[in-house]
């Protein structure tokens, strides 16, 4: 009992409210379209998209696609009839998704015995029967091709890797690792500022990376013609989509 | 210097023996490169014949894996793997450490004895 220097009893306070974090509340706020769903650019006939759309929700309550994006390592078992087991398990790191609709497809990479391999999955194949994600790791690129030029180490993934586990409200993290490559000739000119690669550790002397910015075309990001704001379609297809697979 | 891959393996492609062969494995001042292609079109795909010109010898082999990317599904190798054969279809090498595609398994009558030696499958 607090006696103030009154001689008193001191003015009552309450407990201070206590704050709940409603963690579904926060699952909910953190939503995830998988970018297959955002129709492309052009003249395509509203009521196709509409059908494929059905059908791959229809797909996704049978079978459970999980929320992946590039540079998350995944295990894709799929049906093989030349397999023994009739089943074929493949892990490896996704370095692109590609494709909208019923036709998205995502690629992943491994290096075996010395040997780099690389799948091209559909993601609504029939013969897809699980997808695991192993790991969760987001990178700086949206597209991790430059892996076919940087050394091996990289893109090595153990094939009986255990999951890494990962809790549901926290953020994804973002792996800033810079690669180092093999020496030059690359399949593709990786330092031009066309590709905007951010993930690559270039070792090479100042005069090359100038000559490479010759190629650079800064009024690109202002280009109007080349607009494409998504927001408010992505939100109709969400509510679309999320109603759907609630049911 | 390596040109990309356009078309998978032609003639005069420069190919990876991945078997065991002493032939395959000993080194010489050129690689081995592919001078003939038993199929219709000049192209050769994955569980293709062609010829190889090795260590000065002519040796046929077969295709296990290319760069160019092929049906879905199916994997895609970083280097145009091959696997050195006799005229009958028995392999000259014991052991294949690198990754086959089970695709090879459709044509087991041909090529069994090659995936018999064969460890790794993807």
């Amino acid at each position: 009992c607090r006696i103030s220097s009154d001689g008193k009893p001191a003015k009552f306070q309450p407990p201070p409210k206590p704050v709940i974090i409603d963690k579904q509340k926060q699952r909910e706020e953190k939503r995830f379209l998988s970018p297959e769903f955002i129709p492309p650019r052009g003249r395509i006939d509203p009521l196709k998209l509409f059908l494929e759309r059905k059908d791959m929700i229809q797909r996704r309550k049978v079978f459970n696609i999980p929320e992946f994006y590039v540079g998350h390592i995944l295990a894709v078992t799929t049906a093989d009839p030349y397999a023994n087991n009739k089943t074929n398990r493949f892990v490896g790191i996704c370095i692109q998704r590609g494709g909208k609709g019923l036709g998205a497809t995502f690629v992943l990479r491994n290096v075996i015995e010395d040997q780099g391999v690389e799948i091209c999955y559909e993601l609504y194949s029939p013969r897809i029967q699980a997808i695991e994600v192993l790991k969760l790791e987001k990178r700086l690129d949206d597209n991790l091709m430059y892996l076919r030029d940087a050394l091996p180490e990289y893109s090595t993934f153990d094939m009986n890797m255990k999951p890494v586990s990962h809790l549901d409200h926290e953020e994804i993290p973002v792996n800033k690792l810079q690669v180092r490559m093999k020496p030059k000739p690359w399949s593709k000119r990786w330092e031009r500022p066309k590709y905007n690669v951010k993930g690559i550790k270039f070792e090479l002397p100042e005069g090359k990376m100038r000559e490479a910015q010759k190629w650079s075309q800064p009024w690109l990001e202002f280009d109007m013609m080349r607009e494409y704001d998504t927001s408010k379609i992505e939100e109709k297809i969400w509510k679309e989509v999320s109603e759907e697979l609630k049911k | 210097s390596i040109t990309g891959a356009s078309r998978a393996i032609q003639k005069l492609t420069r190919v990876r023996v991945v078997d065991n062969s002493a032939l395959g494995n000993t080194p010489y001042h050129r690689p081995p490169k592919c001078i003939h292609v038993y199929n219709k079109t000049g192209v050769g795909k994955v569980g293709d014949k062609i010829l190889l010109a090795i260590k000065g010898e002519k040796k046929k082999a077969l295709i296990v894996g290319h760069k160019m990317p092929g049906p879905t599904m199916t994997p895609r190798f970083d280097s145009n793997n091959v696997v050195l054969i006799e005229d009958n279809g028995n392999p000259v090498g014991t052991r294949i450490k690198t990754p086959i595609p089970y695709i090879l398994r459709q044509r087991e009558g041909e090529f069994s004895k090659v995936l018999a030696i064969a460890r790794n499958f993807v």
